[in-house]
């Protein structure tokens, strides 16, 4: 099996990458999705920009509270970083089941976030944690909330000349107490359901599910009971009401259950 | 594209499409046939090799990628003709019939055990899952990884 020919270009640098960009041009980060599009040629770029080498855009920091991760991260930096363990533990709680080891260890957390598969964990943790991504092209900057940026399955709010360049958490969603649940039929498999859990400093709460559809769905009635002191299964139930199916339905309403009570603990 | 990899300690070097897929370069180009190609979509973990160290799937990297970096393959576990612990657990337990995704496994194992020396069996199954085996089964990969790790815990 072969990916169909392509011509390959390696950046060094966020400004080397932005002109590369466009229509026909696919980035290459961990290549842990992109790579199987390519071999199965469901994707057929002309242009494989490879992003690799572009070390400015590898990091996890924190800046006066808030945590900024370079797209460019590998999951597996995520995964071991002590900030992210000790101040924002839902997404190390996220980040283990992303896969497995092996895919990790290539996989970064911008190509999670841009790939926007509906089962990923990442996204699901990201958006619970009011995440922002930083987008860049060659024409400027801006950035999106997970509302604006998850469009549908596979699909982002990103133009083809933009590059992620990095996610933002606010410093309120730092020190949260928070919960993360799926079912997966093996470990490392996608998920077929799942839900993350946060309650925050401040007394508010989030609540989204994965698996509902085809983006991270955030459960606002849900959320608005917890933060007005609703019990873990009451609001897990309210979070589920809409999901499609029988079985997807009890499994949200099962793992949204074991995320709020992980998070209320 | 000229590229220059080393594989086990030693330099390979060769001509390459930027679509050659890194396990077909280890394969076809360096001619070490241990590593082994499955579905190439990265489910299958046969064609599993250490990248600096830590364990990756080669038919989801491009051998450009690999260009100046180190890998190592299964014939790199046992350079003198000995076999590695893992290698002699696997054959004293069982742990393959056919062996085709044995490599994969072994690598993929390896890397696992050097940051993990302590795993207890919940965390040697998580660490396994990302390999699949279609013929023996999974208890006797289980018990040779077991008995390998506390072999080499000494």
């Amino acid at each position: 099996m072969k990916p169909a020919p392509f011509d390959y270009r390696a950046a060094a640098s966020v400004d080397e990458t932005l002109p590369l960009l466009g229509l026909d041009s696919a980035v290459l980060a961990g290549g842990q999705s992109l790579v199987p599009l390519l071999n199965l040629r469901l994707a057929r770029p002309e242009l494989v920009v490879d992003i690799n080498g572009v070390t400015e855009l590898d990091y996890v920091r924190e800046d006066d509270g808030a945590l900024r991760i370079g797209a460019m991260t590998r999951q597996v930096a995520l995964e071991r970083s002590e900030l992210v363990s000790e101040r924002w533990p839902l997404l190390h709680k996220a980040v283990e089941l992303v896969g497995h080891p092996q895919i990790r260890a290539r996989g970064t957390v911008g190509g999670s976030v841009v790939h926007a598969d509906p089962a990923a964990e990442l996204p699901v943790a990201l958006t619970a944690l009011g995440a922002r991504f930083h987008l860049r092209s060659a024409d400027g900057a801006r950035a999106l909330g997970a509302a604006e940026w998850f469009k549908g399955a596979l699909y982002t709010a990103r133009e083809p000349q933009e590059l992620l360049v990095e996610i933002e958490l606010p410093a309120e969603s730092a020190d949260a107490r928070s919960g993360f649940a799926e079912h997966a039929r093996t470990h490392g498999d996608f998920a077929t359901a799942g839900a993350a859990a946060v309650r925050f400093r401040d007394g508010g709460a989030a609540l989204v599910l994965l698996g509902a559809g085809d983006v991270p769905a955030r459960a606002e009635a849900a959320e608005r009971a917890l933060a007005g002191g609703a019990a873990p299964r009451e609001a897990a139930a309210l979070a589920a009401r809409d999901v499609a199916g029988d079985h997807r339905r009890a499994l949200c309403a099962e793992l949204a259950r074991r995320a709020i009570e992980e998070a209320t603990a | 594209m000229r590229i220059g990899v080393e594989i086990n300690g030693r330099p390979y070097e060769g001509e390459v499409e930027p679509r050659t897929l890194l396990s077909d370069f280890i394969r076809h180009d360096a001619g070490l046939t241990g590593t082994k190609v499955g579905c190439e979509q990265g489910v299958c973990g046969a064609c599993t090799v250490q990248l600096d160290g830590e364990a990756v799937r080669s038919c989801l990297m491009l051998a450009v990628q690999a260009n100046g970096r180190s890998l190592r393959t299964v014939e790199g576990l046992a350079p003198d003709g000995e076999l590695h612990p893992l290698q002699r657990a696997f054959h004293e337990a069982h742990a393959l019939q056919c062996g085709f995704c044995t490599p994969g496994f072994l690598m993929s194992i390896e890397a696992f055990l050097r940051e993990h020396p302590d795993a207890g069996e919940e965390q040697l199954r998580e660490a396994l899952a990302g390999n699949l085996c279609r013929c023996t089964g999974y208890l006797g990969i289980v018990e040779a990884v077991e008995r390998a790790a506390r072999e080499m815990r000494g």
